[in-house]
């Protein structure tokens, strides 16, 4: 079980990974890296929401499935996460002030991530267990601030390049994430070998 | 006359001159992600503009009756009702596709272009303009999906909607249907259409961050993505 879950994880973070492999959360990934700080911070609020989101619509899924309405899963889930991230914002802004000034300006950019709605179907989709389901949704969010920090150095160096004209601004953006995509792809396999899964 | 041009010029802004992919740059995910073949990459143009020429009729009807502030969650679930209609059709009729894309096809709900317009014209237009709006966005989505998907496949598998049209002694480039070549061709390509605007003297700046975005207008995190 153990082995199942760090299994789930890890490869969620470098083989599946979020960002870089199932292109999942695109528009943060290319709009907020520009900073350090913000990319981490981001990605803080994207790993909360995400993990937050999967453990209201699994339960969610299965009452669905119960009363046969397994259709209405994608409108269900877009207005769970909707509610979830107003609602984590008041509680935050009342009960915990430095957590919703860290990540506060992040949260309502969340709501229409495609990897917060990506991972919470993937895991019905896969058919996961609660706990499985977690540690997905856990392992998507590392994954996205690895490959999110990762950039937001990449873009460092990018900016004291000089590309050909056509090529700067956005085209060169994606090109570098092109090759930071390739060197996720050494990891393929590697975790299937270490968990022995 | 004016009023016929006026109604076509509604038709053809998404097209080229605010192509929502080259130009506006939104829609990225399923952009990069779903055109690996160009049957997919055509297949998700489709849905997408089925999902929103919808919408945008839908939304324009309803837009004096929806309050303004409840309207994006109003919006968003008009938008996911029909992309549940959507996915029905598709699993019912086109099975290989509906594998294919597998959750991407839920994520319609989430993509950008379609609440972005709902916002930026089906809000402030009527029916018939908002509908046009909506094929001509759809049109230029298709496109560029199909575009970069054909020369995704043929670059990496030899073949055109899975007909072998390159010789199997020349080696595949296989790294174009893998993530990598997607974020490759899609560079390139943005970067031949800036090519070609700077020789036509008509630029665009592209700006990734609150510029380009299309709920910035009422977005409270103003100022993050910058």
């Amino acid at each position: 079980m153990a082995a199942k879950l760090a299994y789930i994880f890890f490869s969620m973070i470098l083989v599946n990974n979020y960002v870089l492999v199932k292109f999942l959360g695109i528009c943060p990934f290319l709009g907020v890296s520009k900073k350090l700080d913000s990319a981490f911070g981001m990605s803080c609020a994207v790993i909360f929401v995400m993990t937050l989101a999967t453990a209201v619509t699994w339960p969610v899924q299965q009452l669905l499935d119960t009363f046969g309405l397994g259709y209405l899963q994608t409108i269900v889930f877009i207005l769970i996460i909707a509610v979830l991230v107003q609602l984590v914002e008041v509680i935050m802004k009342k009960y915990m002030p430095p957590l919703h000034k860290a990540l506060g300006v992040y949260l309502p950019l969340i709501t229409t991530n495609c990897a917060v709605l990506g991972v919470t179907i993937l895991n019905i989709d896969n058919g996961y267990n609660f706990a499985e389901s977690i540690f997905c949704a856990l392992g998507a969010g590392f994954g996205f601030m690895l490959a999110m920090v990762l950039f937001s150095g990449v873009r460092k160096r990018l900016e004291d390049a000089k590309p050909p004209k056509c090529f700067e601004g956005l085209p060169i953006t994606l090109v570098a994430a092109a090759f930071t995509s390739i060197s996720f792809m050494g990891f393929g396999g590697i975790i299937e070998n270490i968990f022995k899964v | 006359m004016s009023k016929e041009n006026s109604k076509l010029s509604y038709l053809t802004n998404g097209i080229i001159k605010e192509n929502p992919v080259l130009r506006l740059v939104l829609g990225t995910c399923p952009t990069l992600a779903v055109t690996t073949a160009a049957f997919n990459g055509l297949g998700m143009g489709l849905a997408a503009t089925f999902v929103l020429i919808c919408s945008n009729i839908a939304i324009s009807a309803l837009r004096k009756v929806i309050p303004d502030k409840v309207r994006l969650p109003a919006y968003i679930t008009v938008i996911a009702t029909f992309v549940t209609i959507v996915q029905m059709l598709v699993q019912a009729y086109v099975q290989d596709l509906y594998s294919a894309l597998g959750v991407y096809l839920p994520l319609i709900v989430v993509n950008c272009i379609i609440l972005g317009r709902a916002e930026m014209f089906a809000s402030k237009h009527n029916v018939v303009e908002s509908a046009l709006d909506g094929l001509g966005m759809g049109i230029g989505f298709t496109f560029t999906l199909l575009l970069m998907s054909s020369v995704r496949e043929i670059l990496g598998n030899g073949s055109l909607f899975g007909i072998t049209i390159i010789p199997e002694q020349i080696d595949r480039i296989s790294i174009m249907t893998t993530p990598p070549g997607g974020f490759l061709t899609f560079g390139m390509l943005m970067a031949l259409v800036i090519f070609l605007e700077t020789k036509m003297g008509q630029k665009k700046k592209r700006a990734i961050g609150c510029e380009g975005c299309p709920s910035a207008a009422n977005c409270q995190s103003k100022g993050a993505c910058n």
